[in-house]
């Protein structure tokens, strides 16, 4: 008698957990798991090599007394913000042209997918040359990695403008601007977005590259800093922000995408 | 009134190994007066499609003219609307945006045309759903916004798509049933293209059926229905019926003279 009992509140609370809180049950597990693990190898290792969790967060507040961090987000998110201002609207700007124009896709085409497919860094010794070693030449490497996805992704969009929606537009008796300003821009708008996403990642990486080859400034500057400096934990900070970095503006772009295109969730969840 | 004369047209067909001319429509004479509800109803590949484009001025025939009371066809105009197949509604844009785009395009004023939109939505009975999106809707909504961005530019005709080809067979019972209701209300001419037998005899004044390669009118069918129609009651007629064998059997002509 008891003992039904005590498995009936043994299984409502499986079901509830099985429900809603497993998966976070055994993320949450997961992540303890390894910092734990992390935790303990890591006061084993010498502290160059290898950091560990706790050490990590006590060299947090030494950083920020010394403007250390600051400094190197502030840079950086200004090199990103510029270059990547730059890459969505020019990059937007021709993927839209491209898109609509045969002309223009069949001028520009080669050269793009050419320079899509080359590895940016390969052309840093190249930009240096051109740009020096400061601002100028890490936002134009952040330009460079961000702006071939945005062209790529907004000519993708475009030619997938349905016919009918043009039609729709021409019956009403549309203008050639108009078709391309009311319908082909917020017909593609998805696509840019997307767009945008994939160069904020790319625009990431090109930024970190950037402060390490060239004037090391920035997050990408700290990591080389502390690199040679043996200073193991700080560096651990420095990646752990990068990451943190990194999600934060890419849920955001998401959250961006889902904001513009509302119609295209049902699409999207298919 | 709707004046179609000797409309001629073909297109190169390059994808076999020698180039080949397909005669999408040929010697199409077609008059359809003022305010009447006309099918154009064939099998697919007939030109049905086509020439409804034509007349929207989508598309450009090679001989023959089409004129709109007196007035040539040459383009797209604002006294022709257009349904499209699943309505063409622009999911971006809100009930209103949508319904507005066609005065908007023409540089009509923001309160002017806000004013006139209304006065559709309200008729189509959309009033609370202005600033909706197509995809918060029911399909019945979304035609009716289809309607009233159709009406809100006051055409002489109204050039309908196979607009119901995408539904199932009791929605599309219920969006007839509420296109004829609005249509009564507007009262305009209607050139409506289905491949759907039962469609065309109860929606239409007269059905005229096409027959496929070379695309051409093979029969013109005054179907002397009653109206209102609702769907229930016009079905039930022996008359319906006999429409039914009339119109079936000029489709069958149609197609068996293809096949020798």
């Amino acid at each position: 008698m008891t003992e039904t009992v005590a498995r009936s509140a043994w299984q409502r609370l499986r079901g509830f957990t099985a429900l809603k809180m497993y998966p976070y049950l055994v993320r949450g597990f997961s992540l303890a798991a390894t910092l734990v693990i992390w935790e303990l190898y890591g006061r084993t290792v010498d502290p160059i090599f290898l950091s560990y969790p706790t050490a990590i967060c006590q060299a947090v507040p030494e950083m920020l007394q010394r403007g250390e961090l600051q400094a190197a987000v502030v840079a950086s998110l200004t090199e990103l913000f510029v270059g990547l201002t730059l890459a969505i609207s020019l990059g937007t700007f021709i993927g839209l042209l491209m898109g609509r124009y045969r002309t223009i896709d069949y001028l520009l085409d080669f050269q793009i997918s050419a320079l899509y497919s080359t590895p940016n860094v390969a052309l840093i010794p190249l930009i240096i040359l051109w740009f020096g070693l400061d601002f100028k030449a890490k936002v134009f490497i952040i330009f460079l990695a961000g702006f071939f996805p945005i062209i790529v992704n907004t000519y993708a969009g475009v030619r997938n403008v349905g016919r009918s929606v043009v039609d729709v537009a021409l019956v009403e008796g549309a203008s050639e601007a108009q078709i391309f300003t009311k319908i082909v821009v917020p017909a593609a708008l998805p696509f840019i977005m997307t767009g945008i996403r994939l160069a904020m990642g790319r625009a990431i990486v090109g930024m970190v590259v950037a402060e390490m080859f060239t004037a090391a400034d920035g997050l990408g500057g700290a990591v080389v800093a502390y690199g040679n400096a043996f200073a193991t934990a700080k560096l651990f900070v420095i990646i752990i922000a990068l990451a943190i970095l990194g999600i934060t503006l890419t849920e955001a772009v998401k959250m961006l995408e889902r904001y513009t295109a509302p119609w295209k969730e049902t699409e999207r969840a298919s | 009134m709707l004046e179609i004369k000797a409309l001629n047209k073909s297109f190169q067909d390059v994808s076999g190994k020698s180039a080949r001319t397909l005669r999408v429509l040929q010697d199409v004479n077609l008059s359809v007066p003022k305010n009447q509800f006309v099918c154009l109803l064939g099998t697919s590949g007939c030109g049905k499609t086509t020439l409804l484009r034509t007349v929207a001025g989508l598309s450009y025939a090679d001989s023959g003219t089409i004129s709109l009371e007196g007035k040539l066809v040459e383009g797209p105009g604002p006294d022709r609307s257009m349904v499209f197949q699943s309505y063409g509604l622009l999911p971006w844009r809100t009930v209103m945006g949508n319904v507005e785009f066609g005065l908007e395009v023409r540089g009509i004023r923001k309160v002017a045309r806000r004013a006139a939109c209304q006065k559709y939505i309200d008729r189509v009975g959309l009033s609370g759903f202005e600033y909706h999106y197509p995809h918060q809707i029911s399909g019945g909504m979304q035609q009716r916004t289809a309607l009233a961005r159709a009406f809100s530019k006051e055409p002489k005709i109204l050039l309908m798509d196979e607009p119901f080809a995408a539904v199932d067979a009791q929605t599309r019972e219920k969006l007839q049933e509420e296109l004829l209701m609005i249509w009564n209300t507007m009262q305009t001419t209607v050139l409506f293209v289905t491949h759907s037998v039962d469609e065309a005899i109860y929606l239409s004044d007269r059905v005229i059926v096409m027959g496929a390669r070379p695309g051409r009118i093979v029969a013109d069918i005054a179907t002397g229905l009653p109206r209102p129609r609702t769907d229930s009651d016009v079905k039930t007629l022996a008359r319906f019926d006999e429409l039914r064998r009339v119109v079936r059997r000029a489709l069958d002509d149609g197609t068996r003279q293809r096949i020798q």
